[in-house]
């Protein structure tokens, strides 16, 4: 198929400290300038990290009417990607050739202004997203109905609720009409009944045969409506193939999260002047740190931490995320000693033991923080830290039995089960011998 | 094995209609053979891309209704404004600058006099000002949007156009309160006209890419201005710097246009060497702003 979007060896790099996400002043660039000679005194390091790459050799193709995700941790390069496909910044090296008309949905609603009213702002809105004036006017009935703000239509947006600004913004935006469209985290607003419309009216997009580009967190959105997904991770194209390996990929030890994770340097580990965390680390029964772990075995979550500010009651917590995204649950340490009692300065191991035959197959990906209750205190919270794998053979004495299909849920706990039999002659009305 | 696939039919969950949706729909417009963009470093000389902004012309429009719609929203006396703000400003200049300073006004009646002046002049100042400031006002759009950032500064100047048109009525019952009559010199009026529309933007958008990079433009504008307004003969006539000075008062390209507008408007004859200079300068400012404007764009995004 030929590509409606070819992108080559796109690179992006953004100058650190001065210029980078501040502005300067006359009177700092002045400044610079007299300073200049004295840096090279410094280490000659930090010519090097005075910049940094958000996107290096990032090459795909797109064919048209395909329904691509871009995936990645934050800071990976995926916003700075699709920037540089909307236009609005330049590559610094690299070539993005494209075939059809672009439109981009970075936000919701780019370009309202809170003092104009509905109908103005479909207009104006309608004109900043590229559609042409005659188009808007066309439409504009349907964009109306989609909002379900008719009644509203004439009175400044300033007056609206966000969720009446948000509908409205989405009807606009629903009804472009370009060859290409960019889609970045839109859907990551509004209540759960919009997000569910805002997926559908997507659906519909992409099965009108229109090519979408969609940068998401959400990865059951992700899996759901693109077939392919590419992973960014450290501004290079790390994965591009079907979505659920993507995802799969993102959330597991692919992407360095492994089933242990150390923080020699103390200074640099997460946390702050009370706590800080030195290591995380996902083990079995028998003290082995292990990546896959058979469904039925207990897993032991394992934080090592350091107390460096005695007299703060510290709980640590873990966060279980499916690679779906979903929060699996949560768990807080509940332990009869430490509960409710600050502890003194020094280093602790706590542990977490998730029994056999409770967890679904798949891998989790474990988000980890200490924190202290009362008054409510987050002394770290570290994403996604450590990822294992749930393994459920075949074996026939799991939650699964004999059935050797997909068995979706996020837990698969081994119940017991308790059958009663009435056999079936005794109910027969007679209650005599029947031969 | 072990794992679940989330797009395999499973016995607990129907298979889902959108999991189908492969990339096999042959549905596709046909793609043009030549590509329709190319994003690429482009080199740092490149002027405005005039076919891309006659495409976006549109964009300019709702851009300038949006800036006229809401400059006066919320406002008790509304479009007013635009009339209030010369109108209050030439009795204080005739009150300061005629009655108390005794200048001369090449034997028009001052108030009449001061007007034709201070008409492109508030124009151009606040045009200037507001232009200026408005590419770092819309960081919203332009770190989520594509489109010509010189529209930005153009509409600013092009709403600030609108109140221009409108303070000019009252040019007319003034013209009949001082009985001056108008001549046909002011079949010329487009001439000024156009110049000071071009210099607004031409010095707008230059200082609305320098602000993004430097916020100093914001302080610097408004005083800028004022001082710009006593070195052009906005309350007083070009005729009285001296003979040997004129020729350097005259790059001052405002002087051209404000004679311009009080020739086209009160009879006076034109002085087209003024006019012409005037007319070079503000063409050169324009390339020049230009030029600096596209090479600054590309970096609005990142600096904003």
């Amino acid at each position: 198929m030929k590509p409606i979007i070819k992108a080559t060896n796109v690179a992006k790099q953004y100058q650190l400290g001065a210029g980078q996400n501040s502005f300067v002043t006359l009177r700092e660039t002045l400044a610079g300038v007299v300073r200049a000679p004295l840096r090279r005194f410094k280490s000659n390091q930090t010519a090097s990290d005075n910049s940094l790459w958000a996107l290096r050799d990032v090459s795909f193709e797109v064919g048209a009417g395909e329904v691509v995700g871009i995936i990645g941790r934050n800071g990976a390069g995926k916003s700075t990607l699709l920037k540089v496909l909307a236009h609005i910044t330049e590559p610094s090296s690299g070539r993005v050739e494209l075939y059809g008309r672009i439109a981009s949905l970075l936000e919701v609603g780019t370009g309202f202004h809170p003092e104009l009213s509905g109908r103005e702002n479909i207009y104006l809105n309608g004109a900043i997203l590229g559609m042409p004036k005659a188009e808007i006017r066309r439409k504009f009935d349907e964009i109306v109905a989609f909002s379900e703000i008719e009644k509203f239509i004439d009175t400044p947006v300033k007056r609206y609720s966000s969720g009446m600004y948000l509908r409205l913004a989405f009807a606009v935006a629903a009804h472009l009409d370009p060859e290409i469209l960019l889609v970045d985290e839109v859907l990551a607003v509004g209540d759960a009944s919009f997000q569910r419309k805002c997926l559908d009216k997507m659906q519909d997009v992409t099965q009108a045969g229109r090519t979408v580009v969609f940068v998401s967190h959400n990865m059951p959105a992700i899996t759901r409506i693109c077939p392919r997904t590419i992973l960014i991770e450290a501004g290079r194209v790390a994965f591009d193939g079907p979505s659920h390996e993507a995802v799969r990929m993102y959330l597991g030890s692919g992407m360095g999260t492994n089933a242990a994770r150390e923080w020699p340097d103390i200074t640099a580990a997460p946390g702050n002047e009370v706590v800080r965390l030195c290591g995380i680390r996902v083990r079995t029964e028998d003290g082995k740190t292990c990546e896959s772990i058979d469904i039925r075995e207990p897993v032991g979550l394992e934080m090592e931490f350091e107390v460096l500010e005695a007299g703060h009651v510290l709980v640590p917590n873990y966060h279980f995320i499916n690679e779906e995204g979903v929060c699996a649950f949560i768990i807080l340490e509940h332990d009869s000693e430490w509960r409710r009692r600050p502890r003194p300065t020094g280093r602790y191991v706590s542990t977490a033991w998730i029994p056999g035959n409770a967890l679904s197959e798949g891998t989790l990906v474990i988000s980890a923080a200490i924190s202290t209750m009362d008054p409510v205190t987050v002394h770290f919270f570290e994403r996604d830290v450590v990822a294992f794998q749930i393994i459920d053979s075949l074996d026939g004495d799991s939650a699964r039995g004999d059935y050797a299909g997909p068995m979706p849920g996020i837990v698969r706990p081994l119940l017991n089960w308790t059958s009663q039999h009435t056999p079936s002659n005794s109910s027969s009305p007679s209650g005599g011998n029947t031969l | 094995m072990g794992t679940i696939s989330s797009d395999s039919a499973s016995v607990f969950e129907p298979i889902s209609p959108t999991h189908t949706a492969q990339p096999s729909r042959e549905v596709m417009q046909k793609l043009p053979d030549e590509p329709v963009a190319i994003i690429q470093p482009s080199g740092s000389w490149s002027a405005l891309n005039l076919r891309e902004l006659w495409t976006y012309r549109e964009l300019l429009y709702f851009l300038i209704w949006r800036d006229v719609k809401i400059r006066y929203k919320q406002t008790a006396l509304g479009a007013t404004w635009a009339i209030i703000q010369p109108v209050f400003t030439m009795l204080i200049f005739t009150l300061i600058f005629s009655r108390v300073a005794g200048i001369k006004s090449d034997g028009f009646p001052y108030p009449i006099f001061a007007y034709a002046a201070l008409l492109p002049w508030i124009f151009f100042a606040n045009a200037v000002t507001t232009s200026g400031n408005s590419v770092v006002g819309s960081a919203n759009l332009i770190t989520k949007v594509y489109f010509p950032r010189a529209l930005i500064p153009a509409a600013a100047v092009g709403a600030g156009f609108v109140d221009f048109a409108v303070a000019f009525v009252m040019l007319l019952p003034l013209t009949f309160y001082y009985r001056v009559s108008l001549s046909l010199n002011i079949l010329l009026l487009p001439i000024p006209t156009l110049l000071v529309l071009l210099l607004a933007l031409g010095v707008g958008m230059w200082l609305s890419a320098l602000n993004v990079k430097y916020r100093d433009v914001r302080f610097a504008v408004p005083f800028m201005m004022q001082i710009w307004m006593f070195l052009s003969p906005i309350a007083y006539p070009s005729s009285v710097v001296p003979e040997r000075w004129q020729l350097l008062y005259s790059l001052n390209p405002v002087t051209g246009i404000v004679d311009g507008f009080r020739s086209a408007l009160l009879g006076q004859p034109f002085k087209w060497t003024t006019l012409g200079i005037s007319a070079a300068i503000t063409l050169g400012m324009l390339i020049y702003s230009s030029v600096t404007f596209r090479k600054m764009e590309k970096s609005f995004a990142d600096i904003i």
